[in-house]
């Protein structure tokens, strides 16, 4: 840290009456002390200020200002209390202020990045706050003012940073290489003399370490290392696929449609993990070695819609699985024959894999969303509602390449700046009584309404499922064709999708008769009606599939009924989303075009809440159906095509300003918290609370799902007596509700503890911005100062 | 895939990977791009770091700039001089910034220095008047530009001298998430 230059008062005698201490009071006596000081230092200032216009104007003549334009580039004096016609020495003075001079001037920035890096190695957890520096701002305690005659010349300074990177970590330092704002040139001089200084930095120390085999095969590896990562890395990204349709997608249309693209690729890499997991341990293996079955009805076309018939005995659901440990041949069932005294060859016991895949696939899939969630937490933290200066520097969407969207572009953002212009000019005009009542009155009957129409597709869901059961007893009684049987079970899924397809629109249509007061909220509403319909539906369904007091009561392999319904489900939703591509989009089009020549816009919200649904459908029936993730990826394969093409073709650019990383992060949350939490609560109750089926699926004949896990437990346990342990850690740790207890008090406490963190950094982010304010009127305050010191130096010359 | 190209030596693909946020076949498609520009100017060997520059109408004229209302600005604040004539370095250095990966420090820097018009440092009143305009295509009349310039000003600056320095164009990025997926260009 350096210290600022010792000031030395000289109070002269004789101003004030003798025996009487200057006051504060008293300006002129501080005054004339203070001025010694101004003329010292402007002295060497201007002295330095030559040796920085030299130096400037070697780095490039052309595009910087000359101190002199500085008095052409204010505005005229009067125009504001600012300037008010500050002389030329003045101006000089100001231009090479450190704050002004860290964008242009090279050894500021490298001045700047030096302190990052020594205070990256020295880094405790937090930085003290004497020391807390905003990005760019230097402050008197860490540099060397200008005035410091010793001060450093460019070579120095770069000769520092590259002394400074080398004594950071392998990745701080390529971090840091990244992050400098320095041209491309110059970056590779810097990271030129920082490899060579560290391969000097090697020699010298293999003077002093053993030439071993082993020191040169660490080095080699490690490159061999970088180059395998940085392969890794280039073909993770070139394993990106539609990289240049999503271009074209955002060059038309922006960042808003682009995220709901982007989300779509998210999901889809989910339901690829999944997939695997539960290809490799269970459906793979299982196809090696098929149970015993008999022979399936022949396939007909209808299958692909119901699910049913000759899918029902197939690797597509839970009831084909088998209950034994596949490949060893002392199974009971099995031949009959004695039992070889040699060990199975590779034993693989099936229940197990199945319950652990199926775990394990949650888990990664859990994994994934968080960081997913956090990742895009991180990046969208901050509000930016009606905020001119964000909407002025970041609103305009620099993918947006073709010719016509630039131009929508352009007249949106003209509209969205009336608008915001309007608003602050109506704001000071408050609602009177009566209009705010109104409006009260009509959100309340707005929200009623939603309720109330979700309480009625709640209930009818449930007469129609309750109905659609007795029908298809009566239709099983008589004996009537397989086609009406199967055509029986389609009914419920078409109702389920039907509603969901119809009654977001009915919402968009309630939001826009709300009026409400920004377009954000309008689209916050809809969406947050539209998940309660689509919440409550679920758990309507999920509890009777459980309850089995409905659906799928008289089957006597229950699970493979549920896998076939959510099966059944999942294709409708597909369907559905088909039909009302075609009849939203492309019959739309057709109409508005007719009416009022213009194209509809692509609803973002309403298609990912879609999405989220159908991923919800797959997560709930991974347990039954273990393929239906490769379904589910199928699926929005074929919708990625869909979407596009119907977008390209009937769809224009959004009107209305879209907070494209807000709303993701809202997406990505909504998938997380409601909705993979229910699934998760659902697989965990189905697995530890309700009897498998007795004659179908690895775990018949179990009381509980996780029994089995409990029984290999055992088996460990009675098998090798060295491993106890592992039993005693299951029984009082797994099982035991007390630590359940404890961990999510822990957790409760932790989550108290950063939210106090995050208030009080918020308290010291307002103190500082106060600080920062007041600096400013200082800057002013000496400025003035400064050029009254001039004006009477002038006066006198 | 394979490491059969001419173009640069490894150790340049290498310091390109390490100063920039691409990865090698990134760079090459990069450069390719870059010559397609003028195959006439641009030789297909960098190995002995031929000093080329493409004048700013061939930049101009790409697909992803063509239609941008900063375009000269930000050839000019990547470019060599300042005068929008851009190096291969300047090429690959610009599409890096304003690539996904960079981090927002960065992008806010040289937002900055692209929005500051005259140089100084500072985006005055007559900066974001040229920025209004540039963004509405001259649609606003003289007063509303007046007026939301005012208001971006009182928004914006913290310490309070009529300008906007780097510090609060920064302090204000970070209050708004959308910067990093808006100024963001595909290649």
């Amino acid at each position: 840290m350096s210290q600022p230059p010792s000031i030395t008062l000289h109070v002269p005698e004789g101003t004030e009456s003798d025996g009487q201490e200057p006051s504060p009071d008293s300006e002129r006596a501080l005054h004339t002390s203070f001025h010694q000081l101004i003329l010292e230092q402007s002295s060497l200032i201007e002295a330095g200020l030559e040796l920085e216009m030299k130096e400037r104007d070697r780095e490039s003549p052309a595009c910087l200002a000359p101190p002199d334009a500085c008095a052409a580039a204010w505005p005229e004096p009067g125009q504001g209390e600012q300037c008010p016609g500050y002389s030329s020495a003045s101006l000089q003075i100001l231009a090479s202020m450190p704050s002004r001079t860290i964008g242009r001037s090279l050894g500021a920035i490298i001045s700047q990045y030096c302190n990052r890096t020594a205070r990256l190695r020295r880094r405790s957890s937090r930085p003290p706050l004497q020391q807390l520096c905003r990005a760019a701002r230097p402050s008197l305690r860490q540099y060397d003012l200008d005035t410091d005659p010793a001060r450093a010349t460019l070579e120095d300074k770069w000769s520092l940073l590259v002394k400074e990177l080398l004594s950071l970590s392998p990745y701080q330092r390529s971090q840091m290489l990244l992050t400098l704002p320095i041209s491309l040139a110059e970056k590779r001089t810097l990271r030129r003399q920082v490899n060579r200084q560290r391969g000097l930095l090697r020699q010298h120390a293999q003077h002093w370490a053993p030439s071993s085999p082993c020191g040169w095969s660490i080095v080699y590896v490690g490159l061999g290392c970088r180059g395998l990562w940085y392969r890794l890395l280039s073909l993770l990204r070139t394993a990106q696929p539609w990289h240049y349709t999503l271009k074209q997608i955002s060059g038309r249309f922006g960042s808003s449609v682009l995220s709901y693209f982007l989300f779509l690729k998210t999901l889809l890499m989910f339901n690829f993990f999944s997939f695997l997991i539960l290809l490799a341990f269970v459906v793979a293996l299982q196809a090696v070695y098929p149970p015993p079955s008999a022979s399936p009805p022949p396939f007909t076309g209808l299958e692909l819609l119901t699910g049913a018939g000759y899918f029902t005995h197939s690797l597509l659901y839970y009831g084909y699985y088998s209950n034994v440990t596949l490949n060893d041949p002392c199974t009971p069932g099995s031949k009959g024959s004695a039992c070889p005294p040699a060990a199975p060859p590779f034993p693989y016991n099936m229940p197990l894999a199945y319950l652990f895949s199926v775990g394990v696939s949650f888990l990664v899939t859990c994994i994934l969303l968080v960081y997913c969630v956090s990742c895009s937490f991180r990046e969208s933290v901050g509000s930016s509602l009606g905020d001119l200066a964000a909407k002025v520097f970041c609103a305009w969407d620099f993918k947006v390449i073709q010719r016509r969207s630039v131009k929508l572009q352009c007249e949106n953002f003209c509209t969205q700046l009336k608008e915001l212009l309007a608003e602050q000019r109506s704001r000071s005009h408050s609602q009177s009584l009566c209009q705010r009542l109104r409006h009260c009155i009509v959100v309340l009957l707005a929200w009623t309404l939603a309720l109330g129409s979700v309480l009625g597709c709640t209930l009818a869901v449930h007469h129609l499922s309750k109905h659609m059961h007795v029908v298809q007893q009566e239709q099983r009684a008589q004996g009537s064709g397989r086609w009406q049987q199967e055509a029986i079970l389609l009914v419920l899924p078409l109702v389920v999708s039907l509603l969901n397809a119809l009654m977001p629109h009915l919402y968009n249509l309630l939001a826009m008769w709300e009026k409400q007061d920004s377009p954000v909220t309008q689209v916050y509403v809809a969406i947050c009606r539209n998940l309660i319909l689509k919440m409550v539906v679920l758990s309507l369904l999920c509890f009777q599939w459980l309850s089995r007091s409905v659906v799928c009561s008289t089957e006597e392999c229950w699970e493979t009924c549920v896998g076939q319904d959510l099966y059944r489900f999942v294709v409708m939703d597909f369907i559905f989303t088909l039909l009302d591509t075609l009849f939203g989009e492309l019959v739309w089009r057709l109409i508005l075009e007719k009416r009022l020549r213009q194209r509809p816009e692509f609803d973002i919200a309403r298609n990912v809440l879609e999405l989220i649904y159908g991923q919800t459908l797959t997560w709930l029936g991974i347990l039954f159906a273990p393929l239906l993730p490769a379904v589910q990826m199928l699926k929005l394969l074929l919708l990625f095509y869909i979407k596009k093409t119907s977008l390209m073709r009937n769809c224009q650019s959004p009107s209305k300003p879209w907070q494209a990383s807000h709303m993701s992060t809202i997406f990505i949350t909504l998938l997380c918290f409601p909705f993979f939490l229910g699934a998760t609560i659902f697989l965990s109750y189905t697995i530890w609370s309700v009897q498998p089926s007795e004659t179908c699926g690895p775990f018949r004949g179990l009381e509980t799902i996780y029994k089995s896990g409990k029984s290999w437990v055992l088996v460990l346990q009675k098998s090798n007596p060295n491993i106890t342990w592992f039993a005693w850690v299951h029984q009082h740790l797994v099982e035991n509700t007390f630590l359940l207890f404890f961990t999510s008090g822990a957790l409760l406490a932790v989550i108290y503890f950063y939210i106090q963190v995050v208030r009080g950094q918020q308290r010291v982010i307002c103190l500082l911005r106060e600080q920062i304010a007041k600096e400013g009127e200082d800057k002013i305050f000496l400025m003035q100062k400064l050029h009254s010191v001039y004006e009477q130096r002038e006066r006198r010359a | 895939m394979g490491n059969k190209q001419t173009i640069f030596t490894q150790e340049q693909l290498d310091a390109y990977q390490d100063c920039t946020f691409f990865t090698r076949k990134e760079i090459l498609r990069l450069f390719y791009r870059y010559r397609d520009l003028a195959p006439q100017l641009v030789p297909l060997d960098y190995t002995d770091k031929p000093a080329v520059t493409l004048p700013y109408e061939l930049i101009a004229s790409m697909p992803e700039l063509k239609d941008n209302p900063f375009r000269q600005r930000i050839a000019e604040v990547f470019s060599e001089h300042g005068d929008g004539n851009m190096t291969l370095d300047n090429f690959l250095d610009m599409f890096s910034v304003l690539s996904e990966m960079a981090p927002r420090d960065l992008k806010a820097y040289y937002a900055f220095k692209i929005y500051d018009f005259n140089n100084d440092d500072y985006i005055c009143k007559s900066d974001l008047e040229k920025t209004v305009n540039k963004l509405t295509r001259n649609e606003l009349t003289p007063e509303e530009v007046s007026l939301v310039c005012e208001k971006v000003i009182y928004e914006a600056d913290v310490d309070n001298d009529g300008k906007l320095s780097l510090e609060d164009f920064q302090h204000m990025i970070i209050r708004a998430p959308d910067f990093l997926s808006t100024f963001h260009i595909r290649i």
